[in-house]
């Protein structure tokens, strides 16, 4: 059996670590994400708010404060999961680089992801603490006063960073098969923001429409982990939510496996 | 025969028909890709749908926001969607100029004998675009169907009228963004917040706003003439409280400001670009 390497040289948590600090270079993007983040939210949280008080100050068991909670914690996670559907897996499969990646001793898979995670770990910081403080400071949102909202709210995030990052690999093994899989990546986003609870909370939906979306992976994305983390759902349904998240997180991982394992049987790179 | 003197009727039709030529070899040649110009085409309708989607959620789920019922707004994601659709297929093209600028790419158009916003304008026609501008039609027809409308000269007029000047307003938008991106660069995203931001907030009753958004999308960004404000005048609905009913007539003095905007922005992001060094 090998010996365990220290965290400090094990190659994943260095992925992890430089997807982290990767993002970390870029301070006027950041700033510029922020700005843009912080108008929609503006926005949406009038609009949600006006629909909250036209239906008499409660609407799907959201009230004007928990509204604003499930707006400003919304676009706090825009800067940490991937909604649009591309993806370095993408690029790197159609300009051919990804075989240098198979080359490399370490998984393809979990190079990619963690990557990601990383980055996605890293916007929590200038994207997500500065929405939720904008959110407190004008847009009237009420944040939880129970601790373990808190701490299962975190466990939360993380999963859903985690599901987000492992489900676009998976799509992006498309191009395994597809090599030009941009059509892939648009039917994605179309799909991805409605049921992740992007733009309303997706318990505003007709039943039918509801049942769709929870049939995907989607609402573990951003749906869940804000349900959790603004307190709106707490207890059971709290470990209910983390459970649905688990499973979601698992089959995405393995979905990406298998078809990393397939794809790089069919991977044909062109030119010399 | 010499060559036509600059701002002659001669010059501008020779100059015309040079755009015509571009733009319609860039077609050509996405329409030759036929299926992956199909899929585009259908992912372009796609995305229209779902964003449709988003209002008819939100509008099912209450009886009104902000004094508008689903019908009603309609109207105002109809007219306001297809005039961004529209600016989209001719200046969308507009947000890549980061990344010409980081590239150095560029460089090149300033070389050439035509003007650098036309040459970026004609360097890529989506049109795929003309997917989404089905979706506006079709909401704008449908509202127009189920809204109680008298149908005067007048009605057709402001109709019309607010479909130019909101295309205007889009169109112009874009070109502001494009100005800004020379000083930004890698801070790009920032110009969302008003160009996408501005098509977000022109699907919205800005009845609903607070007054620091009345003052960024009904003035300095005024996307609340595109559609909101012609509609409301229109349907004789509740507008902005405080604001007289005809505001919507206003449409043109909104778009010419929104030109200028674009104008002064544009001119001195030219004139602060240095070249990559290349």
């Amino acid at each position: 059996m090998r010996p365990l390497t220290p965290p400090a040289r094990n190659p994943y948590w260095r992925f992890l670590v430089a997807g982290f600090r990767g993002q970390s270079a870029y301070p006027l993007a950041t700033l510029a994400g922020l700005v843009a983040n912080a108008t929609f939210g503006v926005l949406k949280g009038s609009i949600m708010g006006a629909a909250v008080e036209s239906s008499g100050g409660e609407l799907a068991g959201y009230t004007a404060g928990s509204m604003a909670a499930f707006v400003w914690l919304g676009q706090g996670l825009l800067g940490s999961v991937n909604l649009w559907g591309g993806s370095d897996l993408q690029t790197r499969i159609k300009s051919g680089d990804v075989a240098v990646d198979f080359l490399r001793p370490v998984s393809v898979q979990a190079s990619h992801v963690l990557t990601d995670v990383g980055k996605g770990l890293f916007g929590l910081l200038p994207r997500g603490l500065p929405s939720v403080l904008i959110g407190v400071a004008i847009g009237g949102m009420v944040l939880p006063s129970d601790p373990s909202a808190y701490a299962l709210g975190l466990i939360s995030l993380l999963l859903g960073i985690a599901i987000s990052h492992a489900c676009i690999y998976a799509v992006g093994t498309a191009g395994f098969w597809l090599v030009e899989s941009r059509g892939v990546a648009v039917f994605y986003m179309s799909f991805s923001g409605l049921f992740a609870g992007l733009y309303t909370p997706i318990y505003l939906f007709p039943d039918w429409l509801l049942t769709l979306a929870l049939l995907t992976p989607f609402p573990s994305m951003m749906q869940l982990p804000v349900d959790v983390l603004s307190g709106q759902v707490t207890g059971a349904g709290a470990w209910q939510h983390l459970g649905v998240q688990a499973l979601w997180l698992a089959i995405v991982l393995a979905v990406g496996h298998l078809t990393t394992r397939a794809g790089r049987r069919r991977l044909e790179v062109q030119g010399g | 025969m010499g060559e036509p003197e600059a701002g002659s009727p001669a010059r501008g039709r020779q100059t015309l028909r040079a755009y015509r030529a571009v733009v319609a070899s860039r077609a050509r040649s996405q329409a030759s890709h036929r299926a992956s110009f199909r899929m585009d085409l259908v992912g372009a309708l796609f995305v229209g749908l779902i964003e449709f989607g988003e209002i008819w959620v939100l509008y099912s789920a209450t009886d009104q926001i902000g004094g508008f019922t689903l019908a009603q707004i309609m109207l105002v994601f109809g007219l306001s969607d297809l005039a961004f659709s529209l600016a989209d297929l001719v200046a969308g093209h507009c947000d890549n100029l980061p990344v010409y600028v980081r590239a150095g790419t560029l460089d090149v158009f300033f070389l050439r004998p035509q003007p650098v916003l036309a040459q970026l304008v004609t360097s890529d026609l989506s049109l795929r675009r003309i997917g989404r501008c089905l979706v506006g039609a079709t909401s704008l027809t449908v509202g127009l169907v189920l809204n109680d409308i008298d149908w005067t000269v007048g009605t057709v007029g402001l109709l019309v009228l607010a479909l130019a000047c909101g295309f205007v307003i889009f169109t112009a938008q874009f070109v502001t963004a494009a100005g800004l991106q020379f000083f930004l660069v890698n801070g790009a995203e920032m110009t969302n917040a008003f160009v996408y931001g501005g098509r977000y907030a022109a699907t919205q009753p800005p009845s609903v706003w607070p007054r620091s958004l009345l003052v960024v999308f009904g003035v300095i960004f005024p996307v609340a003439f595109a559609a909101f404000l012609p509609v409301s005048t229109l349907l004789g609905a509740p507008g902005v409280a405080g604001l007289p009913g005809w505001l919507g007539w206003c449409a043109p003095v909104a778009a010419l400001w929104a030109v200028g905007v674009a104008a002064l922005s544009w001119r001195w992001g030219l004139r602060h670009y240095r070249g990559a060094g290349g």
